[in-house]
């Protein structure tokens, strides 16, 4: 009885200051997709750079691919973009570029003032799609499979570390599968 | 004699201690977050992109007064700690709009829920629904409470009990205990010494 008095104490701190600690090391932005592992979304958008054509994911059907929302508004965009043009020209993966809540006419002038890492750049001008996929800020990436799974997420710009240490390696063993 | 022993005795301060551990661990449940302000900013939307305040597509006050009810319970994923309705974020308006086509299209406010929480995960709901991984949230508190006034009632109930036999026992408890009080010897009940036995084992 007499140690139950120092003992509890104790441990009713050390469960609270657990969670106070795990809690100091959360990003509060990270809130974890229920898209992961369900099928992508489907659309069809307008092309940006062809307004008259559209383009929907089914074309990337048995590829693996990576979405990227991003917006000519987005400075963290800009923060991201000499990454994704890296990547672009290793042409290890098909970028597409979601031009999320942006004017087309705005999000060419800046790809061509910043360089076009994208396969294709579609249009959500309204943000619809951008609600399908559980968008609320950019830039934010989606790792989609050849099954047209979404197999990753990634909220915020996307940096060398995320890319060699995650998003590739991930990307590979799903291209080998 | 009341006072006086309230004055002297330090360990309702551990009741109080747990009442204010309490509270913080309430509002850690309850405030996802106060760290990562920077990337935050970096994905807050420039001024350009603020939304005027759109005319609302709901015909009729009763519909309006609903959307309003329901936007009450959805978070703003952007400005994480204001509902829909509240938001000034670009987000915000457009989900707002989403919700009141989805009232136009006839579907019912669990349905809308559904709709958002597939999208955005249980995160956008301010009243996450009871279940594996929020037990803890619903249930933490409440468990919490319980703890306190355990040690509460205990320390209250040895408090009560235990301070005449325990002083009667040395001169020594008496003063650990703070009090410069020197007790009357009084008999030992057998009700009492069998408290002091269980106080001191």
């Amino acid at each position: 009885m007499k140690a139950l008095r120092f003992i509890l104490p104790a441990v009713v701190f050390a469960v609270i200051a657990w969670f106070l600690l795990a809690g100091l090391d959360r990003n509060p932005r990270d809130i974890p997709s229920p898209l992961i592992g369900k099928p992508a979304p489907d659309f069809s958008l307008p092309v940006t750079h062809d307004l008259a054509r559209t383009w929907s994911p089914q074309a990337l059907r048995g590829k693996v691919w990576l979405l990227n929302v991003w917006g000519s508004w987005c400075s963290a965009c800009q923060v991201e973009h000499p990454v994704l043009n890296d990547l672009a020209r290793s042409g290890e993966i098909p970028i597409v570029g979601l031009a999320w809540k942006d004017m087309p006419e705005n999000s060419i002038a800046w790809l061509r003032r910043l360089g076009n890492p994208y396969s294709v750049v579609v249009s959500d001008v309204q943000g619809r799609v951008g609600i399908d996929y559980g968008v609320y800020g950019a830039p934010e990436t989606f790792l989609i499979d050849g099954a047209g799974i979404i197999r990753y997420k990634h909220v915020g710009p996307v940096t060398p570390e995320l890319l060699q240490q995650k998003l590739l390696p991930l990307a590979r063993e799903l291209a080998a599968s | 004699m009341n006072t006086h022993r309230r004055l002297v005795n330090p360990r309702p301060r551990l009741a109080r201690s747990l009442a204010a551990l309490l509270l913080g661990m309430v509002a850690w449940l309850s405030l996802p977050g106060t760290t990562g302000i920077a990337v935050a900013q970096s994905q807050s939307q420039p001024a350009r992109e603020a939304p005027t305040p759109a005319a609302s597509l709901l015909p009729t006050q009763a519909e309006r007064e609903r959307f309003h009810a329901l936007a009450e319970e959805l978070r703003c994923l952007v400005c994480q700690n204001q509902t829909l309705a509240d938001s000034d974020a670009a987000l915000a308006a457009d989900l707002r709009r989403e919700v009141e086509e989805l009232m136009l299209a006839g579907r019912s406010d669990d349905e809308i829920k559904a709709y958002l929480v597939q999208r955005y995960g249980d995160f956008v709901l301010y009243r996450p629904p009871l279940q594996r991984n929020t037990w803890l949230l619903w249930l933490g508190p409440f468990v919490l409470l319980l703890v306190g006034a355990t040690v509460w009632w205990r320390v209250q109930r040895a408090h009560r009990a235990g301070l005449r036999p325990a002083d009667a026992g040395g001169p020594g408890t008496a003063a650990a205990r703070g009090g410069a009080r020197t007790p009357e010897p009084q008999p030992a009940s057998d009700a009492d010494l069998e408290r002091a036995r269980r106080l001191l084992d």
